[in-house]
């Protein structure tokens, strides 16, 4: 694994086990198909599904980790929600799409910036 | 998470619109969206807040942001719209108090480093915020002379968006460097003494400025004609208050300024190249509809140098000002109407090779191409000029001399003067020079003396006037009359309005 992929997957661990605080049950992690992957999937308190997609970076000086989700990508996050939905047999399950950035600066401590139904 | 609301001014041509710039941040990914119906340039605003306020020592929201110019259906221009949002922002954010008293409105563009740019229609857009009863008003500093002309609002200038926020926060201003706009070198003033010789032409220019008739100068190439012109604004009486603030306020959308000081009370001088386009002559463009070369010279002279030059339609174009004092420019976005009073001056050669004066021994060109010549200049637009003067080359003793000419300044006292007894006539009437006399009351009210009117009479029986040039004959004797203090024009008067028409047989 090159480094980025192990700073991904730290970020990925990370916030999981800041949703699995929350009470969420992580189901599924790293799910692909040819189309992409989906960093995490979880079902919240409310049963509802929450497809996650996780940013890692070790600064924000090429701009805040979430400006790399652009309309481009966040149109496809969208579609691979909805291929897991149908593989699942989950069709018309309620479900949200949400973002997380996570900071990892060498030295001190991460920072995760979590957000809700942003897509 | 946050709303904010700040205020701002949107100019189509010299009104203005009072904007109100909402700023909503809310939850979702990082992203910036300006509503408003925004033209190229102000879309580019998001770019040049974000860069400013990050280069200010500010913090930028890496949330959703929505910025909302309403009202939204009113096409908005230009960059003065970078400070308002980027204020906004800051308020949206928390950073900033959310100001609601005193009133103010922002107007700047910013610089990538956070400096704060002059933008161009300051002087119309505060004028249009004192009207709308703003308070204070913040400005670059670069605009803060302009933005001062106007009475009752407060200015404040800042250099850059470090200082507007510390302002903000502790309304203490920074010390700013008061730009000037005039030109450090000093302008040369032009002066009717330079002139030498040319008594008719000066004679003309003077009746011209008394009665605000339109002038057509036909000469030899270097007899002065140019000359002549430049020097009309020197005689003119200075503007009027109103006039000047006017004036100063098409020159500040036109981004013209630097070519003039500000306030000042001599009559605008605009010589557009005969090359011009019409869109120049009378104002146009795509966006932000653009004043022309008619307004930039409002209250002043247009000269037309070599003017049967001109693409017809380029001259045909003045005939809408010519008419009403105005222009009123159509495009997608809007219509726009521009003041656009002012006096014409063309020139031109006699014929295309331009040696046909005096007995015309240089000249090499056939009667007809002469005729042709002359002749692209149209007939609506001839009937709208009052004196027509040969402009003949000095004569030697004339260049000889060393005795100077009048002066501009006793030229424009007895312009003055004249002026003030013009006015004092038509106090009452609809119109206050004599070049704007209605034909009917020539007829009536404002005829010349018993033989003056019986000599244009014989003129007009020998076929030899029109019913058109009747009426203009009539109203140049007016200023002649006016400028000799006659009460009404009498024969002699009247003569000399008559040689003005020199020339006449070079377009029939």
């Amino acid at each position: 694994m090159g480094r980025n992929q192990i700073l991904g997957a730290k970020g990925e661990d990370l916030v999981a086990v800041l949703l699995e605080g929350r009470g969420y049950q992580i189901i599924e992690r790293n799910w692909r198909i040819k189309d992409g992957e989906i960093d995490l999937v979880a079902i919240s308190n409310e049963n509802i599904l929450v497809f996650v997609e996780v940013k890692t970076r070790t600064s924000s000086a090429f701009g805040h980790p979430l400006e790399a989700i652009t309309r481009e990508k966040a149109h496809r996050l969208q579609k691979l929600a909805l291929a897991w939905l149908v593989l699942h047999h989950k069709w018309g399950n309620e479900y949200r799409i949400d973002c997380a950035a996570v900071t990892i600066p060498t030295g001190s401590d991460y920072e995760i910036d979590y957000r809700e139904a942003v897509l | 998470m946050g709303l904010a609301l700040t205020s701002t001014v949107s100019l189509t041509g010299l009104i203005g619109n009072l904007i109100d710039v909402e700023v909503d941040i809310s939850e979702g990914l990082p992203g910036f969206t300006l509503l408003g119906l925004p033209d190229a340039a102000l879309s580019e605003s998001k770019e040049r807040v974000r860069a400013a306020i990050t280069n200010s020592g500010e913090s930028w929201s890496n949330r959703k942001v929505t910025v909302s110019l309403s009202p939204a259906w009113l096409p908005k221009s230009g960059s003065s719209f970078d400070l308002p949002i980027a204020i906004a922002l800051l308020m949206a954010q928390g950073f900033l108090p959310n100001l609601i008293e005193p009133k103010t409105v922002f107007l700047g563009e910013l610089s990538l480093d956070g400096s704060l740019r002059a933008v161009r229609g300051v002087l119309p857009a505060v004028l249009a915020a004192a009207k709308f009863g703003a308070d204070r008003v913040m400005v670059p500093a670069a605009n803060y002379l302009e933005a001062k002309c106007v009475p009752g609002i407060e200015v404040i200038a800042v250099t850059n968006l470090r200082d507007a926020t510390s302002f903000l926060r502790t309304g203490v201003q920074e010390d700013f460097l008061i730009e000037s706009y005039s030109d450090p070198t000093p302008k040369s003033q032009l002066d009717l003494c330079d002139v030498a010789g040319q008594r008719v032409a000066r004679n003309a220019l003077e009746i011209a400025a008394i009665g605000g008739h339109h002038l057509f100068f036909i000469g030899p190439p270097g007899t002065g004609k140019t000359m002549l012109a430049e020097r009309i604004p020197s005689i003119l009486p200075p503007l009027s208050l109103s006039a000047i603030l006017e004036v100063t306020a098409i020159h500040s959308v036109a981004g013209t300024l630097a070519q003039r000081d500000l306030l000042s009370a001599l009559p605008p001088f605009v010589a557009p190249h005969h090359t011009t386009t019409s869109v120049a002559m009378i104002g146009g463009g795509s966006g932000a509809i653009k004043p022309g070369a008619t307004s930039i010279a409002h209250e002043g002279v247009l000269f037309i140098d070599e003017a049967p030059e001109c693409a017809r339609g380029v001259l045909d174009s003045l005939r809408q000002p010519l008419e009403s004092g105005s222009v009123t420019i159509s495009r997608a976005i809007g219509s726009v109407t521009y003041p656009a009073k002012f006096l014409l001056v063309l020139a031109a050669n006699p014929c295309p090779c331009g040696r046909f004066s005096g007995r015309g021994r240089g000249c090499t060109c056939s009667q007809q191409s002469i005729r042709r010549y002359l002749q692209r200049l149209s007939g609506p637009l001839l009937d709208r000029i009052d004196i027509r003067v040969f402009v003949e080359p000095p004569s030697r003793a004339e260049m000889a001399s060393e005795e100077l000419g009048e002066s501009s300044e006793v030229v424009r006292e007895r312009v003055t003067l004249a002026r003030q007894v013009a006015a004092l006539r038509f106090s009452g009437e609809a119109w206050d020079l004599n070049s704007q006399i209605p034909p009917g009351h020539l007829r009536k009210r404002y005829c010349a003396t018993k033989s003056a009117m019986n000599f244009l009479h014989m003129e007009l029986d020998k076929e030899r006037l029109s019913a058109r040039g009747f009426h203009k004959v009539l109203r140049v004797a007016w200023s002649l009359a006016d400028s000799r203090g006659h009460v009404i024009p009498d024969e002699s008067d009247v003569i000399t309005a008559y040689q003005f028409r020199e020339g006449m047989e070079l377009f029939q």
